[in-house]
């Protein structure tokens, strides 16, 4: 960066501190961007927002919840009625949980479809997986704190998960409730633990950018950026672009907190948590839904379980239905071996790209099934969309992309672009 | 001293077995110690003594007509106690234990027939089954019944159909008299 022409204070942080060069190099003119993205690469700068704003809006939260199984309900009713927009604050805050999530997928997705997890950007990928999963326990946690029928049971189904483990199974659980059941101890942990979790994913996202800078953004092509051609700087292209892929975004998110506040929401968690009676049915978050699925797909008759247990001799059907929903999960961790394209991007990939819109199909279908009581058409439904869902990533994607022939690549990221113009 | 600790550029390391035996036996001894500093990070987790301290509940059986249930909390769980009929129990007992998903027979769980005593929690994924109260679905074998993912229990607790692995289990209890009991 020109030091020269830079203001004297500037300059005399920049000696000391390099961080004006720091951020150049990082979003600014001096980073290099393929020149083609689309709007699909938008979701990254999205979800960091959306981060921000979870973590504003949580800390403002904190400062008037009261994490206590007798004060809990009504100190966030306290927050909707009483404090100076809380309201707002909670509706942006429950919202944007769900906001995350939408982001987050459509992040992942693209990435499926692009293969942006293909080399070099193996851990890239695989850092993100990574983030999923703490997003995950972060939001089961603060869905956990106010208190409802809905916090207390989510709690109890999900931590009893874990009494699937063989022999240390109830240990386990005891020891994640500090008690004999989901009771004061455990919602003071998790208050704790939702503190804390939003700042172990910002480390992750330092993390994520580092690994993305090395190599620098995938593109719509999938090929390599060849020559300065091919790419223009972050700034003022992208940062441009990503502003106003907030202020849409912004207007999607603001829609639902002003419009719509509990769209994505279950009424049953406006009724206080009662250990002593079980909701008629409980339901997860929407985006828990599809892995839910998965979870109650196996039952004992469940060919796939049949299979796996050896007709279960290995482990019963719960057991079975806990490692297949957090294999569901780990398996994208190895998506970079699975695809063994020499190509990337799906655009090229026509057989790819059929079978990737299938699997969104599928993963909807999950989250449709997921949300349903498991009885009669949907047990069936379930078992077979989960069925797919390890065949699309054990399967399919290892045979179509070793066997298809991709089509011609275009010479460059600029040729495509040039060529797109004509 | 430091010309042994770092030999000469291209010199023989004549104790690289003593060496190594110091590196390694330093490493263990590290790792032992932050294992064993972490227990208590990890241990605090598990319920305090006030939480263990609770864990005795005392109930009395008098109110409880025939074929009436109550629900009582103990660990902050609920219990099922019911009363059962004669007909229950028959329907428990007649029941081959060996064809069950959880072979148990009715007297294995039962100290005295009439009282069915049992923590409520479906051992599938923890939800309350029903059936305690009157007018509760009862499942198909009349005893119990989880919608959360659709387990039945017969009359003795024992799960006859669905995802739960286990029979509804019998907390530790004893009859401090005729009508009272204690649970825990
Ligand atoms: C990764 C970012 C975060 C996610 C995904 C997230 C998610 C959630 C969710 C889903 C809820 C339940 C909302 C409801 O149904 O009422 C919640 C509640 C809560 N969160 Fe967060 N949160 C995040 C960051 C934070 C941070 C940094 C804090 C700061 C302490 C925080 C504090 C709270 C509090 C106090 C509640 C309870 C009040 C309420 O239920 O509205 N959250 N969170
Ligand atoms: S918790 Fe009872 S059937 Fe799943």
């Amino acid at each position: 960066m020109d030091t020269n022409n830079m203001h004297p204070v500037m300059k005399w942080v920049e000696y000391r501190l390099p961080v004006f060069s720091f951020l150049d190099h990082s979003l600014g003119t001096q980073y290099p961007t393929p020149k083609n993205l689309n709007y699909w690469w938008n979701f990254g700068s999205l979800a960091g927002l959306v981060l921000v704003i979870m973590i504003a809006s949580g800390i403002v939260l904190a400062m008037h919840y009261t994490a206590h199984v007798d004060y809990a309900f009504d100190s966030v009713e306290r927050i909707m009625r009483d404090v100076n927009y809380g309201w707002l604050i909670r509706y942006i805050h429950m919202n944007g949980g769900s906001m995350f999530f939408i982001v987050v997928y459509i992040h992942m997705f693209r990435g499926l479809y692009f293969g942006s997890y293909q080399a070099p950007r193996e851990l890239l990928w695989m850092i993100g997986v990574f983030i999923l999963l703490a997003m995950m326990a972060t939001a089961f946690m603060g869905y956990v704190l106010p208190w409802g029928q809905m916090s207390f049971w989510g709690a109890t189904v999900i931590t009893n998960l874990f009494s699937a483990i063989p022999l240390v199974g109830d240990s386990i659980v005891t020891l994640l409730w500090g008690g004999f059941s989901v009771d004061n101890p455990t919602l003071n942990r998790f208050f704790s633990l939702h503190y804390l979790m939003p700042f172990v994913i910002v480390g992750l996202v330092v993390v994520h950018i580092w690994a993305l800078h090395v190599h620098g953004s995938n593109n719509p092509t999938g090929i390599d950026v060849k020559s300065e051609q091919d790419t223009i700087g972050f700034h003022p292209y992208f940062t441009t672009k990503d502003l106003f892929g907030m202020g849409l975004f912004m207007m999607f998110f603001m829609f639902f907190v002003f419009y719509a506040p509990n769209f994505f929401g279950e009424p049953d968690n406006y009724i206080p948590a009662n250990p002593l009676v079980t909701p008629a049915h409980i339901v997860p978050e929407w985006y828990f839904l599809p892995y839910y699925a998965i979870l109650r797909a196996f039952t004992g008759d469940f060919l796939v379980y049949q299979v796996i247990s050896l007709g279960g001799l290995l482990m019963d059907a719960k057991l079975a239905g806990v490692l297949a929903m957090f294999a569901s999960i780990l398996l994208l961790l190895f998506m970079p071996w699975l695809d063994g394209a020499k190509v990337r991007s799906c655009s090229f990939r026509p057989i790819m790209a059929m079978a990737f819109w299938i699997f969104v199909l599928d993963c909807l279908v999950l989250g449709y099934i997921g949300g349903k009581p498991a009885e009669g058409n949907f047990i069936t439904i379930g078992q077979w969309a989960t069925f797919y869902y390890f065949a699309h990533l054990l399967v399919i994607v290892p045979l179509v992309s070793r066997l298809e022939r991709p089509r011609q690549l275009p010479d460059s990221i600029n040729a495509s672009v040039l060529k797109a113009a004509e | 001293m430091s010309e042994t600790a770092t030999p000469e550029q291209g010199a023989e390391i004549d104790d690289q077995s003593k060496r190594d035996f110091l590196f390694i036996s330093t490493a263990a001894v590290g790792a032992v110690g932050t294992a064993i500093a972490a227990w208590p990070f990890i241990d605090q987790m598990n319920p305090a003594a006030d939480t263990l301290a609770l864990s005795t509940t005392e109930v009395s059986l008098e109110p409880i007509e025939e074929g009436q249930s109550i629900t009582v909390v103990w660990r902050g769980k609920p219990v099922f106690i019911r009363h059962r009929t004669a007909e229950e129990i028959a329907d428990a007992v007649a029941v081959q234990a060996n064809d069950l998903i959880d072979p148990q027979t009715d007297a294995d769980r039962v100290q005295k027939p009439e009282w069915l005593i049992m923590v409520g929690v479906c051992t599938h994924l923890g939800c309350i089954p029903l059936g305690n109260k009157a007018g509760e679905s009862r499942g198909d074998f009349g005893g119990w019944f989880c919608p959360c993912h659709g387990s039945h229990y017969d009359t003795s607790g024992r799960i006859r159909k669905g995802p739960a692995p286990k029979n509804l289990p019998v907390p530790e209890y004893s009859f401090l008299s005729d009508l009272k009991v204690k649970i825990g």
